[in-house]
């Protein structure tokens, strides 16, 4: 029973963020936005303790040292990570030069309701 | 001054604006019209061929209406990173466009262009000095990356546009510029305070980007003040929101709230975000640190070759099941067949991992049909043509196992196939460097126009 009332609790990253999004910083890294318009929503996915490196890793098959930032933006309300480009923006074998569909694999990353976390 | 009131029109000229938001932001009294022209975001061809990401018609259009409204009020119009990449010839060529518009108009206008291009030698004699750092994930610089480089740009800081200003221009065009420059020039001038004015010019020189609905396409206007600044969208459709702004804040950066740019850091961690009205917000704490020793960052490109592209579909589910073997084969027998010449041959497939390729977690996923990319580049068009012909050719009767559609495997949506694509270039160098003096690598000159 509890169980259960756990699964309908947890909510993807997609349905408490208001914008996700990814964009270049630079030609030599893509950095990722996670935005939020509720505070509540912001602290709970802050506090899950989720969204960490090794995560970020996992999801883009990357190297711990090809995550160059992953900080907390409290004022507003956002999170940021940045990850190291394979080779530099519009070079050939080019896939995303703006960066801009980089963003997909964080959308369902699940993040548990507060209340959970503890028990 | 007590204020001092920013219109930006627009995220970046060529890319339109509503003239009713135009007129709002004049209703409003601006001491100075800011607009952004460039970026290195589209890619290492603008700088490379010295081409913008915009038309010469879009440029004109859009910049007209704000040289007339300028002249008019007599204050300065200020264009950053012109013509895309800021290189000297993408300034002359925004320069020639303000020239036929000055005489369409029968305009006088005094004209400061900046210059930002930087000599080969120069960057080299740095380097072997120690004054030269990667900037952000850039690798480090070599004798060989500076050799290859063919165009090299520094992004200038606010120093030579405080210079430009001096001599009253109604028009500054600049080379490559650290992008919240063109509104920050104004405040700084005026003694006001560089963390709250690169602050503004950061989130003014997106256009409306930082409102909500956000868009580059429409634009703001910031009031600096002591202490604090107020931004505003010009159309009454948007709306800033303490938390739009904030967020367009972390916008493009590594950081989110320490911001590099030349001669020192934008620090925005104690910043406040407050909402004043329905559509206006109100920043303050923004501070900028100066750094020990003045540097400037250096963006130059190297041409790689030349690219052609075969753009194709498949949709047999047998090749689909056996694509990353039959893409290997092909691979290989093209590189057996052109033995000596050194290229580089990628396979982009689109419906499977083409947009995030090694980053792509769902690699195993695969749709009932496929779009395939081929790129070569290699040292002349000639050759790029010749082996991505040679690819499509083995690829459209590649005999793989269990084959039976012995026609051909390859949907051809162009007749002819190929497309010779150009110069490939890459960013060779992006790296700050120490300078002694902030002017001294961007030397400005003063046209005056006299339009009949």
């Amino acid at each position: 029973m509890g169980q259960e009332i756990r699964q309908k609790e947890k909510k993807t990253l997609a349905e408490l963020a208001a914008v996700i999004r990814s964009k270049n910083a630079g030609p030599f890294e893509i950095t990722f936005d996670i935005l939020f318009d509720n505070a509540c929503y912001y602290r709970r996915v802050k506090e899950s303790g989720v969204l960490t490196r090794e995560h970020i890793c996992q999801l883009y098959s990357a190297r711990a040292e090809d995550v160059v930032c992953l900080e907390y933006f409290d004022q507003a309300l956002g999170i940021k990570v940045t990850l190291r480009r394979h080779h530099p923006s519009g070079s050939a074998g080019e896939r995303d030069t703006y960066g801009a569909q980089q963003h997909v694999p964080l959308l369902t990353i699940e993040i548990p309701d507060f209340f959970e976390q503890g028990t | 001054m007590k204020e001092i009131r920013i219109l930006s029109p627009q995220g970046m000229l060529g890319y339109g604006y509503p003239s009713s938001s135009f007129e709002e932001g004049l209703q409003a009294s601006p001491d100075v019209i800011a607009v952004d022209a460039g970026s290195t975001d589209g890619g290492p061809h603008r700088l490379g061929l010295g081409m913008g990401g915009v038309s010469r018609y879009a440029t004109k259009k859009d910049l007209q209406p704000l040289i007339l409204a300028a002249k008019e009020r007599n204050i300065p119009l200020i264009i950053g990173s012109a013509g895309g990449s800021g290189a000297g010839k993408r300034v002359d060529w925004l320069l020639d466009i303000v020239k036929e518009i000055a005489k369409e108009q029968g305009l006088r206008l005094k004209v400061a262009a900046i210059y930002a291009d930087i000599d080969k030698q120069w960057l080299y004699q740095r380097w072997q000095e120690g004054k030269v750092d990667p900037v952000d994930s850039a690798p480090p610089l070599s004798a060989e990356s500076i050799k290859e480089t063919t165009a090299l740009v520094a992004q200038m800081g606010v120093e030579p546009y405080l210079e430009a200003l001096k001599e009253k221009p109604d028009i500054i065009i600049g080379g490559r510029t650290y992008d919240p420059v063109m509104s920050a020039a104004l405040p700084i001038l005026n003694g006001m305070d560089p963390g709250l004015a690169f602050h503004l010019g950061k989130i003014l020189e997106c256009g409306a980007l930082a409102a909500t609905p956000g868009t580059a396409k429409d634009g703001m206007l910031g009031i600096l003040r002591d202490g604090h600044f107020l931004v505003q969208p010009l159309n009454p459709e948007r709306k800033c929101t303490a938390q739009s702004v904030a967020a367009h804040t972390m916008y493009e950066k590594s950081h989110p709230y320490y911001l590099h740019g030349p001669g020192g850091m934008l620090d925005l961690s104690e910043c406040r975000f407050e909402q004043v009205d329905e559509r206006t917000v109100k920043v303050s704490g923004s501070r900028f640190i100066p750094s020990e020793s003045y540097t400037v960052k250096v963006e130059g490109v190297k041409q790689d070759g030349f690219r052609t592209v075969l753009i194709c579909g498949i949709r047999d589910p047998y090749l689909l099941q056996q694509l990353d073997e039959v893409l290997a084969q092909v691979q290989d027998e093209v590189r057996s067949y052109f033995d000596q010449t050194s290229f580089q041959l990628f396979f982009k497939v689109y419906g499977r991992d083409g947009v995030m390729g090694a980053w792509e977690p769902e690699r195993e996923a695969l749709g009932h049909e496929v779009g395939l990319v081929a790129e070569v580049v290699a040292g002349t068009q000639e050759m790029a043509d010749s082996i991505c012909a040679y690819t499509r050719s083995l690829l459209m009767h590649f005999d793989y196992k269990g084959r039976v559609s012995t026609a051909g495997n390859l949907a051809l949506p162009f007749a002819p196939p190929e497309f010779s694509a150009g110069p490939v270039f890459s960013f060779s160098v992006y790296h700050a460097v120490t300078i002694d003096d902030p002017l001294s690598l961007f030397p400005v000159k003063y046209v005056e126009l006299r339009g009949e």
